[in-house]
């Protein structure tokens, strides 16, 4: 049973790296327009022709 | 005369020397347009950013302060095919979105808590019942505690500082069990954690403020969605005025208006601010202050109220203080005195949560004691009594009325009605008796082309393209008519009196009598207006007058079919509101009513037990609105009555009006079920908790399960009743 003394904290550390994108992605605003970052996905402007 | 535009009020400096505008853009439709937009922003000079929220239909343009002037960027927009309304971002707005970013954040970290205690948890239960050793049990416990204890001081914050709150106001709601329930179960989990026993309650803890968060995270983001639309539809109505800068006239926008500054008002433009006229004469429509059709004479010395519409002449005016005026200051006190009179009804929750917190702490208490009293040790009376709090903490309850908000102003919002307040909707479903206004409630906002039957389809399409030319008020109601949305070439407007134009090689002419040169014609009927159209040999009298909204008589039988008492209180003439009120066939009408008057029926209404829906837009009824159980108002109506209103309706129907009781109702009777439903869950729970037989297994099942049933309940309040396809 060893092996749960580090496999629980890796899992939790994975969590945790999951848990800090998504605060840094709502600090950085990615939330305020969900309908609009839906639609941008879509335009390609920023591929050079 | 090329008027410039000064919109410096809206742009605000950044401090890195840019400056920033917020506009409210019509016309945003698909994901092209949001490329369009912002691509002609960035090709100005000197922008560093320019951004569309297409959830908002707004954009967000920040520029280098001096290189060009905010009224550029409304040209920009309406050169590529939108129109702009700039806006200042309202406080409430702003803290409303910093609001829910914490609510989001609470929510994440919850989340994320929940999910691994969880998988904590689960070893734990199956480990119980297998072979789990102590030691690993323990392990599994404190990591629990590890990740619990951090989330639950973070994430429970929202929960925690309300129940602080209500405690030092020495009163209950709903978040004092909620904190109570969590405190304890995490507290007793430490303490039995370090006693290696069998069981922990983290998981109930953390589940119970994920769920919670989950509720009040979607309930916040409706809000701030219809808060939004509100806002773009006030920045939709904002007009500007054009105010004297020495002898040059500036267009501003109303906001940037204060005591003192001269303002020049145009005919069919409404007075942007309170006033006296210093120069000029005309006749001023104040049906939306009033309710009164008929129109006023002025002239030099006559004080004007903001928001009249001005017919004839041009009028300059100066602007007096905010308040001052005889009127403004009667409806400002009214509608103190209403407010503060006003016993709002208690809402639904916050009556649930007095009797359900008391009754829990009670039966938790009489566990302890009975168990003590039974001979138990101490130890196993403590964690019996709090077991009995952590399973009727009310997470199904609290969950149950703003679920059934969430779906139900969601219904709402589909069907044009906007909430200012959420609880609005409870107070919706009591009404039983519905006050209607006259003017622009029952009737449309705008005068409309009531002969339209009596014309020549031919004559009446040639007859309001040509007044598309016009701004006068009665040319504008006539445009209203016209099928395409050209106007005819080359139209001359000879100022009071008409416009004409060469249509096919033929003169036609709009205006009164005279210009079109016939005798004077008498108005087809009191507080109608007419017009005449002539076009070679042929001619036609226009009849424009206030009409009703096209579904009113349907929608007022629809109301008295639902048993509800109808009246209508205007502050129009008498003779003005019998046709109407024998139109749409009302038994109980009043007309000539000043705003105390309305009140004073209201109360009276009230003092017999009725519950009273007011509906109206003026701003004479802003003080009934206040004084009413609940209201409604059009979203033509005047700022501070819009303001009063629980709710805003959208379009030229009153069918809103009927749909919003309709849904209210529903909401309200599920809203009811729910209680019951959560009711019927601690009935059953209850006594298994006191009988000492709750492990965290069956508290965590019977959580989650009353949770999800509670939330699927609250999903039926989105289909709307009486809605086909």
């Amino acid at each position: 049973m060893n092996v749960l003394v580090y496999m629980v904290p890796i899992a939790l550390g994975l969590g945790l790296i999951g848990l800090f994108a998504f605060l840094w992605a709502l600090r950085s605003g990615q939330y305020s327009d969900v309908e609009g970052a839906a639609l941008r996905m879509l335009s390609d402007d920023d591929i050079e022709h | 005369m090329a008027e410039t535009l000064d919109l410096s009020l809206f742009a605000k400096p950044a401090g890195d020397g840019t400056l920033g505008i917020d506009v409210a853009v019509e016309g945003i439709a698909c994901g092209g347009c949001i490329a369009r937009i912002e691509g002609a922003m960035k090709c100005l000079p000197g922008v560093t950013e320019a951004r569309v929220n297409f959830t908002n239909r707004r954009l967000h343009v920040a520029w280098l302060d001096g290189v060009f002037k905010p009224a550029q960027i409304l040209q920009t927009l309406e050169s590529i095919g939108y129109r702009g309304h700039p806006f200042l971002p309202l406080r409430a707005e702003q803290e409303e979105g910093a609001e829910a970013r914490r609510l989001l954040r609470c929510l994440a970290v919850a989340g994320f808590a929940a999910m691994n205690v969880m998988l904590l948890s689960v070893s734990v239960w199956s480990g119980n019942v297998t072979d789990i050793t102590p030691e690993t049990r323990d392990f599994f416990h404190w990591a629990s505690a590890l990740i619990a204890l951090p989330a639950a001081a973070y994430a429970g914050r929202p929960f925690f500082e309300s129940a602080w709150r209500a405690l030092r106001a020495r009163s209950l709601n709903m978040n004092v069990p909620i904190s109570l329930g969590v405190i304890l179960a995490l507290g007793m989990s430490v303490v039995e954690t370090a006693n290696h026993a069998e069981h922990a309650y983290y998981d109930s803890a953390i589940m119970l403020l994920f769920f919670l968060l989950t509720g009040r995270t979607l309930d916040h983001a409706m809000r701030r969605k219809t808060r939004a639309v509100a806002g773009n539809l006030a920045a939709l109505k904002g007009e500007n005025a054009h105010r004297f800068v020495g002898d040059e006239l500036v267009g501003v926008p109303v906001a940037a208006l204060s005591a003192g500054d001269r303002v020049l008002v145009r005919p069919g433009e409404r007075v942007p601010a309170d006033g006296v006229v210093l120069g000029g004469g005309s006749e001023i429509d104040e049906s939306l202050i009033t309710g009164e059709t008929a129109r006023r004479k002025v002239a030099a010395g006559a004080t004007l109220y903001a928001g009249s519409m001005n017919y004839f002449g041009t009028l300059t005016l100066k602007v007096t203080a905010v308040g001052g005026t005889a009127l403004i200051d009667e409806i400002e006190r009214l509608l103190e005195k209403a407010a503060s009179a006003k016993s709002r009804a208690m809402r639904l929750a916050d009556r649930a949560a007095r009797v359900y917190a008391p009754v829990v702490h009670a039966t938790a208490a009489l566990t302890l004691v009975g168990w003590l009293l039974a001979g138990a040790s101490v130890h196993d009376a403590i964690v019996t009594a709090i077991a009995v709090l952590i399973i009727t903490c009310p997470c199904a309850l609290a969950l149950a009325i703003p679920a059934v908000q969430v779906v139900a102003s969601g219904a709402l919002f589909r069907s044009g009605v906007i909430l200012n307040t959420g609880d609005a909707i409870e107070r919706l479903a009591e009404a039983d008796t519905v006050i209607f206004d006259k003017t622009g409630t029952l009737t449309l906002p705008e005068p409309r082309v009531v002969n339209a039957a009596a014309i020549d389809p031919d004559l009446l399409q040639k007859a309001s393209r040509l007044a598309l030319s016009s701004r006068h008020p009665l040319a504008v109601a006539l445009a209203r008519e016209a099928a395409l949305c050209s106007p005819s070439d080359g139209a001359v407007e000879e100022p009071g009196q008409g416009v004409r134009a060469m249509i096919d090689g033929v003169e036609a002419r709009l205006g009164s009598a005279e210009f079109c040169g016939m005798a004077e014609m008498s108005a087809p009927a009191p507080d109608t207006s007419s017009i005449v159209f002539c076009y070679g040999g042929r001619s036609a009298m226009i009849a424009i007058s206030q009409k009703l909204r096209p579904d009113a008589v349907e929608v007022v039988r629809a109301l008295a079919g639902l048993g509800l008492e109808l009246h209508i209180l205007s502050g129009d003439r008498n003779d003005a509101v019998v046709p109407i009120a024998q139109a749409l066939g009302f038994a109980n009408w009043q007309g000539e009513l000043k705003p105390a008057d309305k009140i004073a029926t209201i109360e009276a209404l009230k003092a017999r037990g009725r519950r009273v829906l007011m509906v109206g837009d003026g701003l004479n009824d802003a003080p009934a609105l206040a004084a009413a159980h609940v209201s409604l108002s059009p979203i033509a109506a005047a700022d501070v009555t819009q303001a009063q209103a629980d709710a805003v309706f959208l379009g030229d129907r009153l069918r809103p009006v009927i749909e919003a009781i309709a849904i209210a109702r529903r909401a309200r009777r599920l809203m009811s079920g729910n209680l019951w439903l959560a009711a019927i869950y601690n009935a059953i729970a209850v006594p298994v908790a006191i009988a000492g037989a709750v492990t965290p297994l069956i508290a965590a099942l019977a959580m989650s399960g009353s949770s999800v049933m509670v939330t699927l309940n609250a999903l039926r309040a989105y289909r709307g009743e009486g809605r086909r396809p």
